[in-house]
C-alpha cells in the first residue's frame, strides 16, 4: 500500500495562508507529521493560486524536502507548473496527474515518457465525467497503453478511476470499486489509487465513510491512497484491510503496528 | 383539510424530501381550489427556504438538499399544467445562465447549484461544460439573462473566468448582467481580483446571492 499524505493542500486556509507568507515552518511540520504517521509521498498542490502556481509550487517542494527525506507527490493539472516543481524536486516524484485531456496529455506525456517518474493517470477526458465503470474503463486502457507505448514501466503507473461523492448519487461507490477490480484484473502489474475523501463530502462523520471505503477499496485490489496519514483509526483500517486480503504474512505487520501502539485510539 | 394545514404539511414534505406525500398534498390542494400559485409560494418555497436554512446551519446535509429539490419537482409536475390550465405564470426572480469554463469537464457542482436556484425561483439555463468564453456572452444575450454564473475546477481553466469578465468589458456588456464565480479551488480573493460580483461557496450560498444581487439593482 502506498500512502500519499494529503494534507498541503493549497485549499486548506492554514496551508494557503502558510503559502503566501512563505511560512516555512508551517509547511515542515504538516510534512514531517505526515511522514512519521506513514506517508511515502507527500502531497504538494497550489492549485488556488492562479498565476503563481509555479512558482509556489517549486517553494512547497524545497520546503518539503529540507525538512523531510521523502519525495513528493507533485499535484497540479498544470503542465508548467509541474516542470517548474520537477526541476527542483530531490529523487523521484509522482506526478499528480495526467489524464486523457488533450492538452494535459499531450503535454505531460513527454514530460515522463522514458523516465522512472511515478505518474497518477486520472481517468478524465474531454468527453466529460466519467459515470460508470465501464467509462472508467475505456479512459485507462487509453491512458495505461499510452503511457506503456512511451516507456513508463506499468509498475510507475497509478491509476485513479475518480472518486466522486455518495452523496450526489447512489452508484457512485460501486462504480468506482468494480473499476478498481477490473483496473487490477486487466492490466497484470498495474497501480490503482485515488484521493478518498472525496467519497464522502457534503455528509456528516466524513472520517466513518472514508475508513469504510478505504477498506471496500482495498478488498477490491486498491494499492494506493491519497488519505489524511493522521487519521489513525484509518491508517489502522488500511493496516487490518490489507491483512485480510493477504498481504500480510504470518499477519507480521498487523501484530507490528499493534506493538507500536498503532490500534490505539484515545 | 384546511388550507393552513395543507400548506404545511407541503412544507414538511419538501423538508422531509417525501415525494409521494408532496404529490398527495398538491393534488388535495388543487381539490378544494387552492390557488396553485399559492401552493408554490407557501408550501414549495417555504420548504425549500427552510431546508436551504437547515443546510446552512450544518443540520441538513447535501443529499437532503437534493432531495427537497427532487420533491419540488415532483409537486411541480402536477402543479405546472394546472397554473397554465389557468392562464397563470410563475413569476421567476430572474434568470441565471450557468456553465463550466472552457477546457473544464466537472459538472457535479455546477448541477447541483443549478438544481437549487432552479427550486428556489429562479429560472435557470444550464448551457454544460467545456463551454467557449464567447459562448457564454452569446447564450446571456439571447435568453436575457440577469446573472451569469461561472464554474472552474482547476487553476488552469480559472483564467477562463477573468477572460469573460474582460470579453463583457469589450463588448461594452459588463455593466448588463452580474457575474459570479464559484468552484472548488476558487475563492472570494480570486473573485474580487478578477472583479466579478460575487463568489459561493455551496449552492445555497449562489441562491443568497444572486437574490442579494437582484434586489440591489432593483
Amino acid at each position: 500500500m502506498l500512502i500519499v499524505g494529503e494534507l498541503i493542500n493549497a485549499s486548506r486556509k492554514v496551508i494557503a495562508t502558510a503559502i503566501e507568507a512563505r511560512e516555512a515552518s508551517t509547511i515542515q511540520t504538516v510534512a514531517e507529521t505526515q511522514k512519521k504517521a506513514g506517508a511515502d509521498f507527500i502531497d504538494v498542490n497550489a492549485g488556488i493560486f492562479v498565476g503563481q502556481e509555479a512558482e509556489y509550487l517549486k517553494w512547497l517542494v524545497t520546503t518539503v524536502q529540507e525538512a523531510v527525506d521523502a519525495p513528493c507527490c507533485i499535484d497540479s493539472p498544470d503542465p508548467k507548473a509541474l516542470e517548474a516543481a520537477l526541476g527542483v524536486h530531490r529523487g523521484t516524484p509522482m506526478i499528480n496527474s495526467i489524464s486523457l485531456e488533450k492538452e494535459r496529455y499531450n503535454a505531460l506525456l513527454p514530460l515522463v515518457a522514458g523516465t522512472d517518474l511515478k505518474v497518477v493517470a486520472l481517468c478524465m477526458s474531454d468527453q466529460g465525467m466519467p459515470q460508470t465503470t465501464d467509462e472508467r474503463l475505456a479512459i485507462a486502457d487509453e491512458l495505461v497503453n499510452g503511457l506503456v507505448k512511451k516507456n513508463v514501466p506499468i509498475g510507475n503507473i497509478y491509476v485513479d478511476p475518480l472518486v466522486q461523492p455518495i452523496s450526489t448519487n447512489n452508484t457512485f461507490g460501486v462504480e468506482f470499486l468494480n473499476a478498481v477490480e477490473q483496473l487490477m484484473t486487466r492490466f497484470e502489474g498495474v497501480h490503482t489509487i485515488c484521493g478518498l475523501s472525496n467519497i464522502s463530502y457534503g455528509l456528516p462523520e466524513r472520517k466513518l465513510l472514508n475508513q469504510v471505503f478505504a477498506v471496500m477499496g482495498i478488498a477490491k485490489g486498491l494499492d494506493g491512497l491519497i488519505i489524511n496519514p493522521l487519521d489513525k483509526r484509518l491508517m489502522a483500517c488500511i493496516v487490518a484491510a490489507e491483512t485480510m486480503v493477504g498481504k500480510d504474512n504470518f499477519c507480521k505487520n498487523y501484530i507490528k503496528e499493534y506493538r507500536d501502539k498503532k490500534f490505539v485510539f484515545s | 383539510m384546511e388550507k393552513k394545514q395543507l400548506m404545511e404539511n407541503m412544507v414538511i414534505s419538501i423538508i422531509q424530501g417525501d415525494q409521494v406525500k408532496a404529490q398527495e398534498t398538491v393534488k388535495e390542494a388543487l381539490k378544494v381550489n387552492i390557488d396553485p400559485l399559492e401552493v408554490v409560494e407557501l408550501g414549495l418555497s417555504k420548504g425549500m427556504a427552510s431546508i436551504g436554512e437547515s443546510f446552512e446551519r450544518g443540520e441538513s446535509f447535501l443529499p437532503e438538499l437534493l432531495m427537497a429539490a427532487e420533491t419540488f419537482n415532483a409537486a411541480m409536475e402536477i402543479l405546472k399544467p394546472e397554473i397554465e390550465a389557468q392562464n397563470k405564470e410563475i413569476t421567476k426572480a430572474g434568470t441565471v445562465l450557468i456553465g463550466t469554463v472552457r477546457g473544464d469537464v466537472h459538472n457535479l457542482g455546477k448541477n447541483i447549484v443549478s438544481m437549487v436556484l432552479e427550486t428556489n425561483g429562479f429560472s435557470v439555463v444550464d448551457i454544460g461544460v467545456d463551454v467557449p468564453s464567447l459562448n457564454f456572452i452569446e447564450e446571456a444575450e439571447t435568453v436575457q439573462a440577469d446573472v451569469i454564473a461561472l464554474s472552474s475546477l482547476m487553476s488552469t481553466t480559472m483564467p477562463a473566468q477573468r477572460e469573460i469578465i474582460e470579453i463583457l468589458e469589450e463588448k461594452d456588456l459588463r455593466e448588463k448582467y452580474f457575474v459570479v464565480v464559484g468552484g472548488g479551488p476558487v475563492s472570494k480573493e480570486w473573485a474580487d481580483e478578477i472583479g466579478a460580483d460575487g463568489y459561493g461557496k455551496t449552492a445555497v450560498d449562489a441562491v443568497h446571492l444572486v437574490k442579494r444581487l437582484l434586489t440591489q439593482r432593483g
